[in-house]
């Protein structure tokens, strides 16, 4: 009973985020509003049995990926407001086709019935005596320790990606040109002159990107 | 106290459709529509979760863990990409988005 109504609760909590995610006016609003849904799907997680991945959602979506959008939105010096407009041109369609598509999965939903033998075709039953946790790291580390690895590739792959994609070489730092200290012949800068008394000498204006 | 497979369904179909409902009310503000697919990926996951509670298989968490997985990586690259492009053009109006149109 107090955990359908906690859960009830979080779920609305969940969904009215979830709207104002989508229709807040200020895009910093809504990357918080994203946090707030994220910590509630954290907790109907918590509320499914699975605690590890409720606290790995927390840990990377709100303290990762929402705090890079949140970078991003700061970032960018966009006028959001210009990007609101078209918004109510845009929004019976995409009403029209959310209900549409709620009505299907609704259709879905009715009548829906878990067939007697699916509990004879589970691959991994959850081990009674474990922690969520230990169950977890007990089959990612043995049976699926290939796409353990390959997650752990993706997730370099799309680091080096992001690094390359936004470096740029800002010209500003003053390094050494090797070759072109190497390249330096003493004719270039070097000159011998023989003043004459009283006259001085004249100097060599000086050469394009010698140093 | 289990709560009913159903319960989790509703929840995460309409988390979908809310999802699916941004990308089409914010089409201007790529920003915006990456947070939707954010939250259309948190309803497939939802959906993994519930279910592995319900019949009490570990696969659905393993493969939500792999989904977050993706979707992180996902997540660092359009938002450098949308980094580079606003640097090189000065607007992240996705209807400006033209130049390879032809």
């Amino acid at each position: 009973m107090i955990a359908n109504l906690f859960f009830d609760l979080f779920s609305a909590i969940l969904l009215g985020s979830a709207v104002m995610v989508v229709s807040s006016r200020n895009p910093v609003h809504s990357v918080l509003f994203l946090i707030l849904c994220f910590i509630n799907a954290a907790i109907l997680f918590l509320s499914a049995g699975a605690e590890f991945l409720a606290l790995v959602l927390v840990v990377v979506y709100v303290g990762a990926v929402a705090v890079l959008f949140m970078f991003v939105v700061m970032m960018l010096d966009v006028d959001f407001s210009e990007l609101r407009e078209g918004v109510q041109r845009y929004a019976p369609i995409g009403a029209a086709v959310g209900l549409v598509l709620f009505v299907e999965l609704a259709f879905v939903m009715v009548n829906w019935v878990v067939a007697p033998a699916a509990s004879g075709l589970r691959l991994l039953p959850t081990p009674d005596n474990m922690t969520n946790t230990a169950a977890l790291g007990s089959v990612l580390y043995t049976k699926y320790i290939f796409l353990f690895q390959l997650a752990g590739a993706i997730l370099l792959v799309s680091m080096i990606g992001a690094i390359v994609l936004t470096l740029r070489d800002r010209k500003r730092g003053k390094t050494q040109n090797i070759d072109v200290q190497h390249a330096r012949m003493p004719a270039d800068t070097l000159s011998m002159v023989n003043a004459k008394l009283g006259e001085g000498a004249e100097l060599p204006t000086e050469k394009e990107g010698a140093l | 106290m289990q709560i009913a497979l159903s319960h989790y369904l509703v929840v995460a179909g309409l988390l979908l459709v809310i999802g699916i409902f941004g990308i089409f009310m914010n089409r201007k503000n790529i920003i915006i529509i990456m947070i939707s697919i954010e939250l259309i990926l948190l309803a497939a996951n939802l959906n993994f979760v519930a279910f592995s509670g319900a019949l009490h298989d570990l696969v659905g968490q393993v493969f939500t863990m792999f989904v977050l997985t993706v979707a992180a990586a996902e997540a660092a690259i359009g938002l450098a990409i949308l980094v580079i492009y606003f640097r090189n053009r000065g607007s992240i109006e996705v209807e400006d988005v033209t130049l390879m149109k032809g």
